[in-house]
């Protein structure tokens, strides 16, 4: 470690100096990851229950988020760009927010679909209106499949905010950015490794989430 | 950096642009960065393919190395497709351009086709496995003709994910000074020139889109009447399946469940 230095892979003593410039790209990676799957999550549960209730949309709705999802995301962020701004943080979470709609309206139409229905008839007999029977009866069953979108959405949207670096919102990716313009690889080994890391954690982290709110499931999924 | 536009403005700029008959020939032309764009995917699909594709048969049929096989595809997800190219241009030998590009397309372009190609091995029924066997198959033949074929709808799933997902972020090998249509995008926000960054991005969008049909129905046509149900890896919205990754944008594998 001694022998590092400006031009090895990682030199520490340019890390040593700048923890509080990584910790600050890390907060605004968190920032822009966390909002944009908390608007993509309320968007798509309105979207879910519309897709459920009405089966005739929902190949309709699938293929429209499909479609947001299959465009490069360079693209997206330069399609916006004219209307709301290249380098505003509505433009990026627009971006962002379009690629968990596929994900977390999937994950959450197979979560209703595992709760089994007799248990929903039941509810129904027992005279739980539809709202109540929703959420106090579907939802809770339909976790796993909920927990699940919802880490796949954020380990996605982790990689994904790398590139809102490029429209100025900062984030592991403006290390990246920084470290290719000027040649110069610790910021680019160091905003790498920690996005990775990011995804993982976060990875682990609603794993855990998810066990702990359905302790029934654990026998039935081994991940 | 900009002030929002009127979008039907940008529309009849953006008309205009395609409309100039310039930006249809030479190096700068759509046919060239097009062509560049389609060959540097077809060069990272043809040597991810290579890498990836036998060794996950051979995994596959000597049932072998599991979580070797999971991994891939988690550390793939994981991994942001910016920051593999950024790294790749980061090595000396490679530097910045279509090699640095290269070798990004290829290491993003694996996970899916090791993911899907080794599951779609290991879910062959046992059962006919061994009668396989039973009737004398050797394991060449077995691999060959009984869990390829049994397989191949999975790895068509597969090669379908990484060639989308290729073909988007080649958009994004332009920051990494590489050729493609992604250079409309990065040279026009370089310059101003927004009405060059949206035709670019427009291009990309439908060369993505397109690409994806496209393989879909290549994958249908492959697979006549099964392609759809079979096409369903298990559990591919948890890692060691085959579901969305941290792609720049890929209709992921139908995969959940």
């Amino acid at each position: 470690m001694t022998a590092s230095g400006p031009d090895s892979l990682v030199w520490w003593g340019w890390v040593g100096g700048h923890g509080g410039l990584i910790l600050q790209r890390l907060e605004e990676h968190l920032s822009l990851t966390f909002e944009a799957v908390l608007i993509g999550a309320v968007l798509s549960a309105p979207l879910t229950l519309l897709a459920r209730n009405r089966p005739r949309l929902q190949p309709w709705l699938i293929g429209f988020t499909g479609t947001l999802y299959t465009i490069p995301s360079l693209a997206l962020f330069a399609l916006l760009g004219p209307l709301t701004g290249f380098t505003t943080r509505t433009t990026s979470e627009i971006a962002l927010v379009s690629y968990t709609l596929l994900i977390l309206l999937r994950n959450f139409l197979a979560g209703l679909s595992e709760v089994p229905a007799e248990v929903v008839d039941a509810a129904t007999a027992m005279g739980y209106p539809p709202l109540r029977r929703l959420w106090e009866v579907e939802v809770p069953l339909a976790l796993p499949g909920v927990v699940a979108g919802l880490r796949i959405a954020t380990v996605t949207t982790i990689g994904l905010v790398t590139i809102a670096a490029l429209f100025g919102q900062g984030g592991l990716g403006a290390l990246i950015l920084d470290g290719l313009n000027r040649d110069f690889h610790t910021p680019v080994v160091v905003g790498s490794a920690l996005s990775v890391a990011l995804a993982v954690v976060a990875d682990v982290a609603l794993l855990g989430v998810e066990r702990t709110l359905t302790p029934w499931s654990r026998r039935r999924m081994p991940t | 950096m900009v002030a929002p536009a009127d979008a039907h403005v940008i529309a009849l700029d953006v008309a205009h642009w395609f409309a100039t008959a310039s930006h249809w020939s030479g190096p700068d032309g759509i046919p060239a960065r097009l062509g560049e764009h389609l060959v540097l995917s077809a060069e990272a699909m043809g040597v991810a393919g290579v890498l990836a594709l036998p060794l996950a048969l051979t995994l596959g049929h000597l049932q072998r190395a599991e979580v070797l096989a999971g991994s891939v595809s988690n550390v793939g997800r994981a991994m942001p497709s910016f920051a593999i190219l950024v790294l790749a241009a980061q090595f000396r030998p490679i530097g910045l351009g279509d090699t640095a590009a290269l070798v990004a397309l290829v290491a993003l372009a694996i996970p899916p086709l090791v993911t899907n190609t080794y599951v779609g091995v290991r879910s062959v029924d046992p059962e006919v496995r061994e009668a396989a066997v039973a009737m004398g198959l050797s394991g060449w033949q077995l691999l060959w003709q009984v869990e390829l074929p049994l397989a191949l709808p999975l790895m068509l799933a597969g090669i379908r994910t990484s060639t989308v997902q290729v073909i988007a972020t080649t958009t994004l090998a332009a920051e990494v000074s590489a050729g493609g249509l992604g250079r409309y995008i990065v040279d026009g926000i370089a310059e101003s020139d927004y009405t060059k960054v949206w035709a670019g991005a427009i291009l990309v969008a439908v060369l993505a889109l397109v690409a994806e049909v496209v393989l879909g129905r290549v994958q249908a046509l492959a697979v006549p009447g099964r392609g759809q149900a079979l096409a369903l890896p298990g559990g591919g919205d948890r890692p060691g399946g085959s579901g969305p990754t941290s792609a720049t944008g890929t209709e992921p594998v139908p995969a959940d469940r």
